[in-house]
């Protein structure tokens, strides 16, 4: 098996006595794309909200299993047994809809971690982490002369491509993207896509989505979810082509979900 | 994303195309220069790998259907290459089929001198390599010329079979020998058949018109 980044040991989540994701045990690979698909309300999100510690940020929610993250240097960190904030600038995420800090501009919300964090730096230091942030979202030349302009004057594309950045910037082990595009039309839809292939040089990425189409051209391997359970994870090759279990064919077939 | 790997799809059937012409050249030079090695290389070494190719590029198919949903000409593109794919493995078993015959015929006097086989081979190679020269260059143009020209191979097919049937009645101990030659000739031609099927595999990818079963002759093709 390839290189793990971040292993899950029989997580299971839930709110208020409703479990909503059971006893998961998943193995994400380093620099690869991995996508969570399943139908609405399978736990999917809530899955991924676990592995940086936002599940328990709403009311009543529990985790129980473990989240490990193996770094570069092998070290392995027990998700909650650190300070979450440590946890979320390793993992990071992007949410469904674009949501530029409103009262920030454009190159204050690439830092916004570092600000929001309390952590210093100097001017060079920011610019160069702000030059090179936008870059890999193919944003900075589009908004190179309007830095100190709000963020959210970009349209809708250009603030996902924001939001990348701005979790991109604080260097992370893995981001965690969820839904991504659901709230962007086709092109900025295929930019995105186009986008989250580059990144995985550089960075791990997980996409929740319940769009079939888009796990299939843009994950390495993919994870089926269904009522809570994994019931299937593999290479995406092989889950689209010839999944072992039912439930993942009748997913992938339209006839569930 | 897509197209990347459409493209590696591409350059996989080409280099697939290239190693079953070789096999064909290889089993007829090796029949003509009683070159045993060269007869066994295509056997053990040319026709595994070109198994190994065809399951490889089967999957390349199917994956790029599954995940891609392709559309149009890039629909028809992989469609048409899984078809190909199919065909060529069939002509490497060919090859493999003259090389045994040649490997047969080596070892034996000649029934004859080999005159009209090497030049139907030479024959049967260059619509082979048209055919996925045609692929190479989208040229529809080449492909239909490669579809034409079928009737020549069958022309030297009809003409070895009268000349063998000849030799065999008037001397039965020719007989083995002579339906090996014949075997040799009936498989070139099929090639010449499969060389045909990507001509109108192409044309169907460039073009999207069907000409499959002398529907260009009648100007159907629509």
């Amino acid at each position: 098996m390839s290189d793990i980044v971040l292993k899950t040991e029989n997580l299971t989540a839930s709110y208020d006595e409703h479990i909503v994701v059971k006893n998961v045990n998943l193995s994400i690979i380093r620099n690869k794309i991995t996508a969570i698909m399943g139908p609405s309300g399978c736990g999917k999100t809530t899955l991924i909200r676990c592995f940086n510690r936002m599940h328990e940020l709403s009311p009543k929610a529990k985790v129980e299993g473990k989240v490990l993250l193996i770094e570069n240097s092998n070290e392995i960190i027990d998700v909650y047994s650190v300070d979450p904030m440590l946890v979320r600038r390793k993992i990071g995420m992007v949410f469904q809809k674009p949501n530029p800090f409103p009262t920030m501009s454009i190159y204050e919300n690439v830092i916004a971690g570092y600000i929001l964090n309390g952590i210093k730096l100097k001017k060079s230091e920011a610019d160069e982490i702000v030059e090179e942030s936008l870059k890999k979202v193919s944003l900075w030349d589009e908004v190179k002369d309007r830095l100190r302009k709000k963020g959210t004057f970009l349209s809708g594309g250009q603030q996902q491509r924001l939001c990348i950045a701005r979790a991109l910037a604080m260097k992370p082990d893995i981001i965690l993207l969820d839904e991504p595009t659901s709230a962007l039309d086709p092109v900025a839809t295929a930019k995105i896509e186009e986008l989250i292939e580059q990144l995985k040089d550089t960075v791990t990425i997980v996409i929740v989505t319940h769009n079939v189409g888009q796990a299939g051209r843009i994950s390495d391997y993919v994870a089926f979810m269904y009522l809570g359970e994994l019931v299937e994870y593999g290479p995406t090759d092989v889950i689209f082509t010839r999944p072992s279990h039912e439930k993942t064919e009748e997913f992938l077939t339209g006839k569930i979900g | 994303m897509f197209y990347e790997k459409l493209n590696k799809l591409k350059e996989k059937i080409i280099e697939q195309g290239n190693l079953v012409e070789s096999m064909i050249e290889k089993s007829i030079r090796g029949l003509i220069n009683k070159d045993k090695a060269l007869l066994l290389e295509v056997i053990q070494i040319d026709e595994p790998r070109t198994n190994e190719a065809e399951i490889e590029i089967d999957e390349m198919c199917i994956n790029l259907i599954a995940r891609f949903q392709p559309t149009a000409q890039d629909l028809r593109t992989i469609i048409m290459i899984l078809k190909m794919n199919n065909d060529l493995e069939r002509i490497a078993d060919m090859a493999e089929n003259i090389s045994e015959s040649a490997l047969f015929l080596i070892e034996r006097p000649m029934v004859k001198p080999l005159i009209d086989l090497p030049k139907m081979a030479e024959e049967t190679m260059r619509m082979l390599k048209d055919s996925i020269d045609s692929f190479i260059k989208n040229d529809p143009k080449l492909a239909k010329s490669v579809c034409e020209r079928d009737d020549v191979v069958d022309a030297y097919r009809d003409q070895i079979l009268r000349e063998l049937v000849t030799y065999m009645i008037s001397d039965p101990t020719t007989i083995e020998r002579a339906l090996h030659l014949e075997r040799i000739s009936r498989n070139l031609e099929r090639i010449a058949d499969l060389a045909t099927n990507i001509g109108e595999d192409v044309i169907y990818i460039v073009e999207g018109k069907v000409i499959k079963h002398g529907r260009y002759k009648e100007g159907e093709g629509a």
